[in-house]
Formats: C-alpha cells, structure tokens, sequence
C-alpha cells in the first residue's frame, strides 16, 4: 500500500502537520486490554453497583422491557446503519421511523411527529424556541414551576442566548397543579407560548382545558410536556381544550428505552400541520420510487442543518434514532390494550404504595390533585437520613425535594411502576414505618402546611 | 407492508404487559381518553418477523463497505455493547445517590481523563448527547467567557466555508451572528480573508482540523496568533479526530473548547441516527463555565458536580448526566486500544485514505485537491465527468448501491462541485479497498458506455430512486386506514 501510494513510511503521510505539533504523549491513557480483561473488568464494576429496588420517578421510569425490544433494535442492520440520507439503502430505518411518526402523532392527537430529538428536557427547550418562531411576535414563555426543574434549567440554558426570556408561573400549594388564578395577572402581555406539562413533575394532573384555553385566548400557543404512558388513559393533548395543544414534547424512556443512568433516551415531538416547518429534527415522509411502488424518504430537509446552515431550524444533527427504534417495537409489541394495561397498573400500584404510606403516623400527602403514577409525600422528619436508612435495606426511596422545592418542607416524590409487587409495596411501608417509628419526634410539629 | 397494515382487532403479544391493573382509580372522568391510540394489534412473531424484515432493507457497516466521508463508519467492538448492556448498568436510575453508582461513575472518570489525555484540554464534561450540542455547548462557554469579562461587543463567530452546517446552525443558537471565511485553492482556510474578518466584534472561529476537505491546516498557528490577537478564542469541531488520534492534540493547535463527536471515533455504531454523545473540553481559562454535570474524583470515590460546585458553567443540556451508554462504550473501547491503538487508528485511517486516493485516482478519478495529503479522507470532484457524459456524482452514488457498497457522501463540502468525499476508516482491509476501486473503474467505464444505466440507478436495492419532490409537496407524514 505504501509502494502504491509512493512513500516509504506511515509517518510520510503526516508531513503537512507542522512538525512542532507532533508527537505528543498520551501520558493518561493505559495500555490496552484484551476483551477478556476489559470484560471482568466492567463486570466487576457492575457487580459493585449492584441491583436496588427502585421508587424514584422524576422524569425516568423504571418499566418492563419485552425481550424482542433490544434483540431486534441492535441488529447490526439497525445498530451499525448511518443516517437514512441514502433513502435505497435505509428504507428498513426509513420505515420504521414513518411507522414511530404515526404512533406518536395517534398517542398525542397531533397531525405530524418529528423522526426524534435528545431527550425530553431538550425537547421542551426546542418545543419553545419553535413557539418563538411560530408566534412571531413575543420572546418571551410561561413555564409552571410544577415542570420538572432540571427541564426548566435546561430550557433557560437552550434558550437563553436568543434574548428569550422564561416566566415561572406559580403553583397552587393545596393542590399541586398550576395556580389559574395566578396565571391572570400574566394576561394582557405578549407570550409566545405556556407550557403545560401533565401529568406534573409532582405527578398530579393539571386542569390542561382550561391552562390550554387561557393560552389561545391570550394569542399563546399551548405546550404540552406529556408522559407517553399516561396518555394511554388520558385525553391526548390534541383534544385540550376548545382548540387541543399545539405542540406537544416529552421523552420517550417509558417507552422501551432502560433507566441506564439517564440515557441514551429519546425526545419526542408533534405538532398541528400548521407548524411543521417550523419543526426542528429529521422528519420522515411517505413517496413512490420510479417504478411506482411505495417507499420512505427525509422530507422537508430544507429546515436542516446540513442544507440551511445558519438560517435552520435548530443545530440538531445525530441524535437518537436507535432508541426510536426500541420505541417503535416496544409499542408494537403493547398495542393500544397493552399500553393501558401498563398505565393502569402504574396508577393503581402507586395508589397503593401511596396508602400504605400515607397509614404510617406523620406521613400525608402534599397535594390534594389527582395523581397519575407519582406522589409528593410529606414525612415527619427530613428526607435525606429517611432515604439513606432505606438504601441500607436495599431500596431507593424516592427523590429528596429539599434543593429544589425547599417550601415543601420534608417532601419526598415517590413513584411505582407496574414492576412493583404487592409484597414490593407492603416492604417499602414496612421499612418506612420501622425507620420512621425509631426516630424520637412529635408528629404533629413537622406536620406543617404552607398555603 | 407497514406494521398497522397487519394489525388485526384483539389480537396482541399478552404477556408483555401487567397480567392483574388493579381497579383503583382517581383520574377524573373528563381527563380519560375516549378513544384508544392508533397502535397496532399484532403478535410477538409479527413484531419479530416485521422489524426483521425491515432491518434487511438497511445497509449497515456489518452487511456494507461504507465509505461515507465526514462520518467515521468504522467497525465497533461488539464487545463495548456488551459491557454497556451488563444489567445493573442499565436499571440503575440517573437520581439514584452517587454511592449507589460508583463502578459507573469510576468508568466516566477515567473516561473524562482519558479525553484529556488525547485532546490536551485542562477539564472535560461529557454532558453533551451529541456533536452538535457539544457546538452549542462550546459557543455558548465561549459567550460566557467574554460576558463574564464585561466584552459584550463580540457578537460574531467566524467559520471557514467548508464547515459542517451544525458550526454556524451552533453559533446562531447562542445568538451569533456568522461571518464565513473562504478557502483557497489547496483547502486551507483563507489567511487574507480571516484577517479582514477579525476584530473588535470577533467572540470566536470555529475550525475542523483535519478539515472537511480532508486535510491538515498548514496554517493553524497562523490562524491561532491571528484569532487570538484579535482577542477571539478558538473552536476545535472533533468530527475528525479519529484522523490524528495520539499524534496531535486540539491543545497543542491553540484551541481553547473543543468538543468531540465520541460515537463516531470511540465506538458507538450509528443507529440509524443516533445515539451519539459530544462531549466537550476546555483549557483553564473556558473550564469553569463547562455544561453540568461533571464527574469528580478523589481517593477512590466519585461524584457528579452540580450547579453549587460550579457556579460560573453555563448550565444542563439535559435532564440527567448525558448520553451514558454511550460514555461507557467508548471507556470500553479506550481501555481495549490503550495509547498504541490509538496512534494505530491515526496511522491505518491515513494509509487506508491515501491509498484509495491514489488508486481512484490512477483509475481516472480527479481528485479535488491534488498536491495534498489525504487526511483520513478526501474528496473527488466529478466535475469534468458530468460535462463529458451527464453523469452527476448523484448518479455515480446511487451506483454504487448496486455494486454493493453505500454510497459516499454527496455534494458535502458545498463549495467543490460534484464532489464526493470518501472516508474508508482503519478498520476496512486492503481487499475491501480494492474491490471498492474495481467497482468505481466498472462505474467510469458505464459511465461513458452506458450513461443511462447511471441516471436510473439504483436497479438492485428494495426500492429505486425516490420521489423526493413528491414526499415534500403532497406532506404524508403519519399513516391513516385507506
């Protein structure tokens, strides 16, 4: 090869690099291992973390996986494919990605989904900054402080530097959902957009027909951050209200993809017809070949990157399309009765771990609303020490609220999925109840309520 | 036939959902849905048999040679899958304490370290999930820099023509505006039009290097004095580091943030799209306003980093940590190449590159840059191909679908004409070379024989040459019941 290419050595072939910069060490790199030694290695780091029984929620959910999931998706065909830019070669992912399109736009009630984004928070900060677009005239966005706050953090990050500004909405201490009443002193201003996200990050449904309603009566376009597996037993964001969302955002991890310390997930986004060239994304359309027949392409690419360089949509490029495909198989293989099924195991099993928590002396639930599959609970004593001592018992309690809802005082946010057994839920309370009950306190004087 | 078209009513795969929903309930009538969600209702076997089917019309690196220039198609160690796939890395919660996590933690750790190793950079965060938000994360690091320092005026990125679209898409994102500077006659970026561009207004310039063009920048310490005496700050776009893995560092150019497109040098496959992860790293000065969160460690113990801890980053990019599997498929790989392996990628992606220029060129290719080196890929203009039979590089992409290779990229960088930019990675042997170069000889030749043969191909792939214009104006984005 060298011969061919006329030199003597690997080395010439890097003399157009200025050779002051070369040669540099890596000092921090070790040497290499076998795969039999990189494999006891992870093993054993994987040993050390070990296997919890899970409660926390919070935007990630622990949900079952059927095993054809992942078999299928890491085929090499899916796994190792590029970016269906050459539609002959990529009508498997092209497809497959029209048929992902047509189940997130059904769950949702929206007309058009995007192909995927990064996750759900990053979605939501696209979904604003497409609001922007949209709306023409306001920079400016309602998000509740009952949206998740790393995904508030998350939008102020995204969409800070194009002079958006994020008004928090308040809301309602009694019942856990955004305050209506301290919406109207917001009308009358210019909004792009308000965000409504159901079920809230305190897993309490929000009134989305009316939040929906005063969005379009005050020329805003509605937002919806949704949990696709509520949507199997709540009415799609497509019928909020007099006029249904506008856009619709959330992360498609309950959806197959696994907890795996945060990713790689998927975001999800769809749309009325009306807006989706203002969509940032891959967006996959149907066509015929030369021949007539059938077949998939990327569509609209004009709102691209690659094609509108600084004049695009958004910068978005690679992002998730393998997890789209577990997406797609994971509700196929559920279909409509099995997505319900799921959703109404995950309610039913929260209720319950709820009760039998709430039956322990001091523990209440924060909120009055009505919940999907998670629950704010108020202890008699702080969070943290309660979850350390449930962790010695092999059991992730929850999320602390402390840091970031420190006027909730000792609130915990717990969820349980289907995976959860009865004996499950019954070990959680009894734990709860043996920790709670070795701590020397009055009940009531914790017991306080802020309204 | 789509999955919805063999949906038959009740039908469906009954043990992958709960047995026993319990009855309780407190959602309010009028939140229920009324009508179910348009999913289809089939068995396991026709999911299993319907997405099989549908994953043999891809091509893909394990059935394919896909040369496909900017994008690093190389083989990945089946072996990295299977380490991210162990399964209490994938239950674990991303809130779940930091002392339930630290074999995971150790491996991001040493992954963090590793990065800085090979880039030279002081700190790294692997917050980003792809390359592009690693752009977004590093211009917007950049912006912090100079707001923190009062420099409010810099409101412009520079970026050479030849960039990737995510650059000035980026730099727009965290409110830039774009100037492009031109490329001369070799590919290297103007020096006469940088210098008119730089100034007062100057935040930063955003270079790949080796570039889009497959070469090395002869005059990046040009470009660094000149950015940097304008009071500018330089963006290193990592898309092709794979190309000088352990011979040169971003550090040693003068770069101040960089980020790396990790999927694509350091073994995640592609997925159809993703998922990538695009971490990014920074000298002293851009360190501390690096995305959240970053990993700690000290004595064996290891933690995420927060907003406390880092008061100056410029924030989250997502919900949780990054794009973790893919963290620790590249920790894997790292750990299997060691720093000999990583020089060896350098070396095999140079010679591989080189010699499939040198023997496309002697089958009668133009190549568009002739008095350079090839990087770790390069770039033939068919331009005088096109005047002498019709045939576009379109043609001679789809064209090679038949002969069963994926095609290159196309028409990317824009400004060389009927261009197509190979890329044949280090993991590809001498015989698959060859027989790519029999193949694009057999394409020439049909090419004046036989033009039509080319303007109509594909001929052998599931479907032919779509209607694209069709797929934009008659919008059919989601399936509905005939």
């Amino acid at each position: 090869m060298l011969a061919a290419i006329g030199v003597d050595s690997i080395e010439a072939l890097f003399d157009e690099i200025p050779r002051e910069l070369r040669g540099g060490t890596l000092a921090g790199v070790p040497a290499a291992l076998s795969e039999m030694e990189i494999a006891r290695l992870m093993h054993g780091r994987a040993e050390r973390d070990g296997h919890w029984l899970n409660f926390i929620g919070a935007g990630a959910y622990e949900h079952h996986i059927p095993a054809a999931v992942w078999q299928i998706a890491t085929r090499g065909e899916f796994y190792s494919a590029y970016t269906p830019y050459q539609a002959e070669a990529s009508q498997g992912t092209l497809q497959l990605l029209y048929e992902y399109q047509t189940m997130i736009a059904s769950l949702t009630g929206l007309e058009v989904s995007n192909a995927s984004l990064y996750d759900g928070a990053s979605a939501l900060a696209e979904a604003v900054l497409m609001a922007v677009r949209c709306h023409k005239s306001a920079r400016r966005v309602l998000v509740p402080a009952s949206v998740h706050p790393v995904w508030r953090r998350v939008v102020r990050t995204l969409v800070r530097n194009q002079g958006i500004e994020v008004v928090e909405v308040p809301y309602n201490a009694a019942s856990g959902h955004t305050d209506l009443d301290a919406l109207a002193r917001y009308a009358g201003r210019d909004h792009a957009a308000l965000v409504i996200p159901q079920p809230n990050f305190f897993g309490v449904l929000e009134p989305v027909d009316e939040l929906t309603d005063w969005a379009h009566a005050a020329g805003a376009l509605a937002i919806a951050a949704v949990n696709p597996i509520a949507l199997a037993l709540l009415r799609p964001p497509g019928e909020w209200g007099g006029g249904g969302a506008d856009i619709v955002v959330g992360d498609g991890q309950p959806l197959g993809v696994p907890l795996a310390s945060g990713g790689p997930y998927c975001g999800f986004m769809a749309c009325r017809r009306d807006w989706v060239r203002q969509m940032p994304g891959r967006i996959v359309g149907a066509t015929v070949d030369a021949e007539g027949r059938p077949g998939y392409t990327l569509t609209l690419q004009a709102r691209e990157q690659h094609i509108r360089r600084a004049k695009a949509t958004s910068n978005i490029c690679t992002n998730q399309g393998l997890m789209v495909a577990a997406v797609a198989i994971h509700l196929a293989l559920l279909g409509p009765e099995g997505m319900t099924r799921v959703a109404r195991a995950c309610h039913a099993n929260t209720l319950k771990l709820v009760s039998g928590l709430t039956a322990i002396r001091g523990v209440t639930r924060a909120f009055s609303g009505a919940l999907f599959h998670e629950a704010v609970l108020r202890l008699p004593v702080p969070v943290a020490p309660v979850l350390r001592a449930l962790e010695g018992q092999g059991l992730l309690g929850g999320l602390d609220l402390r840091q970031d809802f420190p006027e909730l005082g000792h609130a915990l946010l717990v969820c349980a999925t289907e995976t959860k057994t009865d004996a499950d839920l019954a070990g959680y309370a009894g734990h709860l109840a043996r920790i709670l009950g070795k701590r020397s306190r009055p009940a009531a004087s914790a017991h306080r309520r802020r309204t | 036939m789509l999955i919805f078209e063999l949906s038959r009513p009740g039908r469906r795969s009954a043990a992958q959902a709960p047995l026993q929903v319990g009855v309780a309930s407190e959602l309010p009538d009028r939140q229920l849905r009324r009508k179910s969600p348009r999913l289809p209702e089939v068995s396991e076997l026709d999911v299993v048999r319907h997405y099989t089917r549908l994953s043999q019309r891809n091509y893909s690196i394990d059935t394919h040679f896909y040369p496909l220039g900017s994008c690093t198609m190389k083989y990945n160690p089946r072996a990295c899958n299977a380490a991210a796939l162990l399964p209490q890395f994938t239950d674990r919660h991303p809130a779940a304490p930091d002392d339930t996590g630290q074999g995971f933690l150790a491996c991001l750790f040493e992954l963090q370290e590793m990065l800085k190793s090979v880039t030279g950079m002081a700190q790294v965060s692997l917050a980003p999930m792809a390359g592009a938000q690693g752009e977004f994360a590093g211009v917007a690091m950049i912006r912090a820099y100079h707001d923190s320092r009062g420099d409010t005026q810099r409101r412009e990125i520079l970026v050479p023509d030849a960039a990737h679209g995510t650059n000035p898409a980026s730099a727009v994102m965290c409110g830039y505006l774009v100037r492009e500077i031109a490329t001369d006659a070799d590919g290297n970026v103007e020096l006469a039009a940088l210098k008119a561009a730089v100034g007062p207004r100057t935040a930063g310039l955003m270079l790949t290097n080796p570039s889009t063009l497959g070469v090395f920048e002869h005059s990046i310490l040009e470009i660094e004095r000149i950015v940097h005496e304008a009071g500018g700050l330089l963006y290193y776009d990592g898309a092709n580091l794979n190309a000088i893995l352990g011979m040169v560092k971003p550090d040693d150019m003068g770069f101040d943030v960089i980020h790396i497109n990790l999927h694509k040098t350091f073994s995640t496959p592609h997925g159809g799209g993703g998922p990538g992860a695009g971490p990014v790293g920074a000298n002293a000065k851009l360190a501390p306003f690096l995305p959240l969160p970053l990993v700690a460690g000290s004595d064996g113990e290891y933690r995420l980093l927060a907003e406390a801890d880092r008061p100056l980053s410029i924030g989250r990019l997502g919900a949780h940590l990054g794009n973790a599997g893919v963290l620790l498929r590249a920790f894997v790989y790292m750990r299997m190449l060691g720093a000999e392996g990583m020089r060896r990628v350098a070396e095999f992606s140079t010679l591989n590159a080189n010699y499939l220029m040198e023997e496309l060129r002697r089958a009668g290719f133009e190549v568009a840059f002739p008095r350079r080196r090839a990087s770790h890929e390069f770039i033939l203009t068919l331009w005088h191909l096109k005047d002498e039979t019709g045939v576009t590089a379109m043609d001679v992409a789809k064209r090679l679908l038949d002969k069963g290779f994926h095609a290159p990229t196309a028409y990317f960088p824009l400004l060389v004409p009927e261009c197509l930019l190979i890329e044949p990675t280090e993991t590809e042997s001498k015989q698959t070379l060859d027989a790519f170069v029999a193949a694009m000889k057999e394409i020439l030749a049909e090419a004046r024989s036989r033009p039509q043969l080319l303007k109509t191909a594909p001929h052998a792939t599931p479907v032919r040459r779509l209607d694209e214009v069709k797929a934009a104006r008659e919008l059919d984005l989601a399936w509905k019941p005939r």
